[in-house]
């Protein structure tokens, strides 16, 4: 039995169904995202599981309960909200010990408790600040707390991350998953971040305008994405227009260079116009082992970043990105250079 | 650019700043401070000019003293209820879920309704809750209740708080509507994730979110209704004790015969209100720890 | 989650029934001149009264003097402690405030005891000098509102970046407070100029005690010696708010939003 079951759960706001008939089930302690663009009803889907909005129709089922009617106040739940909204009245310590005062936990234990949270979270000696004398990340780090010190049944975090720094960003969702592991809390996180989502998640849902595109853990959402949207939405993707030479043998022209591909789409004929698709670490500048494709292009545009080197190769019309380690001891190459580059066909992606 | 060994003096800037806040500055010494000083210093001088204490003194019969409780009392009571209705309405409009037009309507009636005091407000009160009121005469033909009978009278302390309030209250909407308004959506949702009721909410986080606002505006209003003279004027003539119709009377024809009084009676009045001033600000100062 | 919406109206229900019912018992009252029948004979009598446009014709002309002076007062000074001077901020925010916490009768109280004739400067030695007296006891009045008002428009504007803009391609003082300022801030300075006049047309307590023939004075009077005339002026009075509140909310579509968004 699943712990967490979302069945046929459907939200409208008058005309406009932002949800439509979303299932899934996922087992305790997972660690679950929920990954779309904005307005895909990710959030109103994590809004339903919290009591915020109540489903247009579906259940929500938690440990075997269902709490699909219940109210906010009574579903034992966690939540951590984009900005942190921590109460601002209160200092850190009455912060984290709220939900333990409003159930009646004694002073003493909500003490040690409020002290071990904040052991946790790394902020020993911060019980007297207030949240304004904090930063972002601690402020954050705070709220994380006081959603889990009541220990809930489940953990509900609403891009806790965006509001933050791009440093912070990494190094409080390595914090995240690690106190989430630490636990075994089952959390439910919503981001539009694919990385956030790739790199923190047991399982991912990707969703596109209230449907879920695809469901499945991070390798295989990226190397075998179902959809050309999830293709496109998680990481980056190349797209190569060729001519089919021959269907039957399977023969493609990408600027007039010939290349043989594993598989074509079944309406392929010669002639025909079709796209291929191909993540950029799978292109190389130089001769690797099972590349079986090689392709001689000319550098369109060579952007440093520091470790890497992100190049932009025009193959004829179609211009391809990827990636090539930083080498300190030659220059990078310069834009209008002739360039080979090579592939593996297995690589190829046929959506 | 051409001959720059010649000495020569750098031309005389205008000091346009010290000029421009120099009317400011004498507006506030000639129109605040000095005719403030100078009330400070009549309470303390006699006819000859000489330093006494006599005036202080003075203060303390039983007229002087019922005038200044009546009006602590009229201006508690509608500082009071002004902030608790008017705190009331502005939730029930911005938190209540209300229907959106209706708040920028009662906003709007706010500022003219925290405007409309003084002499019309008392016309108004007359003709609503007067002896030949509207109010009055439909209780007392239709439902067979006579106000008058039964205690009321407009120029009495409930009458004078009811008539006060038709300010006070908008003055404390408009006031407190920023307040509310600072109040995230997000606070009352992780209390409620938290196990909180809607009234541990408020107990715990929304009222003392609010507190250090609430306060400020309370002695805002009490300030408002101690000095106020023509409503008061307008009802009731010189009828009433209270403090300003003492004062008022006192310009006019030194009712107290010793215009020394009359300066120690003003240096109360501001001794109270900047008293209730003061008491706020050791209150919000405690609860305004949390704050930046 | 669906509350109840109960309480809120019941809040708003009664609160506009408060508002709202003296407003209909006072022009209820206004129409019961003439015996038996409803009409507008209150207002007539008003509107004829020689008196009435006498004393509104002085305290519109003293408002509009008030506007004037306090915007010339204000405006400079707000924006050169913005600028240059913002150690004087917290003094600007203190006297800007004592307005509210002293009341006007001592206020007026202390105009005659330093001003009187035979003092240094004897405003009251003369009609003009109290008319001068008058109004600059009306922009101590205003002058909460009106640094509000300004202070608010030059914040949202951000006049620092804005003055250096012009500086650095060329303007002067004058052409930066006359060009860029004064119109940036309008709607502003209008809407504390409304305020202003709304508070100052129907002032009772200092033009009464300075002697003036102002329109506060004059209702007294008529409220003692009449019956229904009160309430037909109560009635145009609170129409004169409005009127000058809804210019202000007219005024405020046109107001320049921020232009520092930081979200």
């Amino acid at each position: 039995m699943a712990f967490i079951q979302v069945n046929d759960l459907t939200k409208s706001f008058g005309n406009n169904t932002v949800v439509k008939g979303v299932s899934f089930a996922f087992d305790k302690g997972e660690f679950i995202s929920l990954l779309g663009p904005s307005g895909c009803g990710k959030t109103t889907i994590l809004r339903m599981i919290a009591g915020f909005e109540r489903p247009t129709s579906g259940s929500i089922t938690v440990d075997g309960q269902d709490i699909t009617g219940l109210k906010p106040n009574r579903r034992q739940l966690g939540m951590v909200f984009q900005a942190y909204a921590l109460f601002p009245n209160l200092n850190v310590g009455e912060n984290i010990g709220f939900g333990l005062k409003i159930a009646g936990m004694p002073a003493e234990q909500r003490r040690a408790r409020i002290e071990e949270m904040l052991k946790l979270i790394g902020l020993a000696g911060y019980e007297k600040r207030y949240p304004y004398e904090l930063s972002g990340g601690q402020q954050q780090r705070v709220a994380l707390a006081r959603a889990i010190a009541p220990r809930p049944r489940m953990l509900l975090l609403d891009e806790p991350l965006s509001a933050l720094d791009a440093k912070i960003r990494v190094s409080l969702r390595e914090e995240i998953r690690a106190i989430q592991l630490d636990l075994g809390i089952t959390t439910v996180f919503v981001t539009h971040d694919q990385e956030e989502a790739l790199s923190i998640s047991d399982r991912i849902v990707v969703m596109n305008a209230g449907n879920i595109e695809q469901l499945g853990a991070p390798h295989e959402i990226y190397n075998k994405p179902a959809t050309r949207f999830v293709a496109s939405f998680v990481g980056q993707l190349n797209n190569i227009e060729a001519t089919v030479l021959e269907a039957a043998t399977k023969t493609v022209s990408i600027d007039g260079q010939i290349a043989t591909v594993p598989t074509l789409p079944t309406d392929a004929a010669t002639g025909s116009a079709v796209t291929l698709t191909l993540r950029p670490e799978v292109l190389s500048t130089f001769p690797r082992d099972g590349n079986d494709i090689t392709l001689t292009g000319t550098i369109a545009d060579v952007t440093f970043l520091g470790s890497v080197i992100r190049l932009r190769v025009a193959l004829g019309q179609n211009i391809v990105s990827l990636d090539t380690f930083n080498d300190q001891r030659t220059a990078p190459p310069a834009r209008g250079e002739p360039v080979t580059i090579s592939l593996a066909s297995k690589d190829l992606l046929v959506l | 650019m051409t001959d720059t060994t010649s000495p020569r003096t750098p031309p005389r800037r205008i000091p346009w700043d010290y000029l421009a806040v120099a009317p400011f500055i004498i507006f506030a010494v000639m129109f605040l401070f000095l005719p403030t000083l100078s009330l400070v210093g009549g309470a303390f001088t006699d006819r000859q000019g000489n330093f006494t204490l006599d005036n202080i003194v003075g203060l303390f019969t039983d007229q002087i003293l019922a005038a200044y409780w009546i009006s602590i009392r009229i201006s508690g009571a509608s500082a009071i209820f002004g902030a608790l209705i008017g705190l009331a309405i502005t939730l029930a409009i911005i938190r209540g879920r209300l229907p959106a037009g209706l708040r920028s309507a009662v906003m709007t009636f706010s500022g003219v309704a925290s405007n409309f005091a003084g002499v019309p407000l008392a016309f108004a009160f007359i003709a609503t809750l007067g002896r030949l009121g509207l109010v009055t005469i439909i209780l007392r033909t239709v439902f067979g209740f006579d106000m008058y009978r039964s205690g009321f009278n407009l120029l009495s302390f409930w009458g004078l708080t009811l008539t006060y309030l038709y300010f006070q209250i908008p003055l404390m909407m408009l006031t407190i509507a920023p307040a509310v308004d600072g109040l995230k959506k997000e606070w009352n949702e992780a209390a409620q994730m938290l196990g909180a009721s809607q009234w541990q909410f408020w107990r715990y986080v929304g009222l003392p979110i609010l507190w250090p606002s609430f306060l400020g505006t309370l002695s805002l209003l009490f300030a408002n209704a101690f000095g106020a003279i023509a409503t008061a004027w307008a009802l009731t003539g010189s009828n009433l004790n209270i403090v300003t119709v003492l004062l008022y009377n006192q310009i006019r024809g030194d009712a107290l015969q010793n215009p020394g009084l009359g300066a120690a009676l003003a240096l109360g009045m501001i001794v109270i209100t900047s008293l209730a001033n003061v008491i706020y600000l050791i209150v919000a100062s405690r609860a305004e720890r949390w704050m930046k | 989650m669906k509350t109840s919406r109960l309480w809120p109206w019941l809040v708003f229900a009664l609160g506009a029934a408060y508002f709202i019912v003296p407003l209909i018992a006072t022009f209820e009252f206004s129409l019961r001149m003439r015996r038996g029948e409803y009409s507008f004979d209150a207002y007539a009598s008003v509107f004829a009264d020689p008196r009435f446009h006498a004393s509104f014709g002085y305290s519109v002309a003293i408002g509009l003097v008030t506007i004037v002076v306090g915007v010339l007062v204000v405006v400079p000074a707000v924006y050169f402690v913005r600028l240059r001077m913002p150690w004087l901020r917290p003094f600007m925010e203190f006297v800007t405030l004592l307005p509210l916490i002293i009341p006007a009768l001592i206020l007026v109280y202390g105009y005659i005891r330093l001003y009187n004739s035979s003092s240094i400067i004897p405003f009251t030695g003369s009609a003009l000098g109290t008319d001068i007296l008058l109004t600059g006891a009306y922009v101590t009045l205003a002058l909460p509102y009106m640094y509000r008002a300004v202070d608010n428009g030059m914040r949202t504007i951000d006049i620092g970046t804005l003055t250096e803009a012009a500086q650095i391609m060329g303007a002067n003082q004058v052409q930066i407070i006359g060009q860029i300022i004064l119109p940036n801030i309008l709607v502003a300075i209008l809407s504390g100029a409304f305020l202003t006049f709304a508070i100052v047309i129907g002032e009772f307590t200092i033009a009464s005690l300075l002697n003036r023939p102002a329109f506060g004075p004059y209702l007294v009077n008529i409220g003692t010696n009449r019956a229904y005339e009160p309430a037909a002026l109560a009635i145009i009075s609170f129409i004169i708010t409005w009127g000058a509140m809804g210019m202000i909310n007219v005024l405020g579509r046109f107001a320049p939003r921020t232009s520092a968004r930081t979200d």
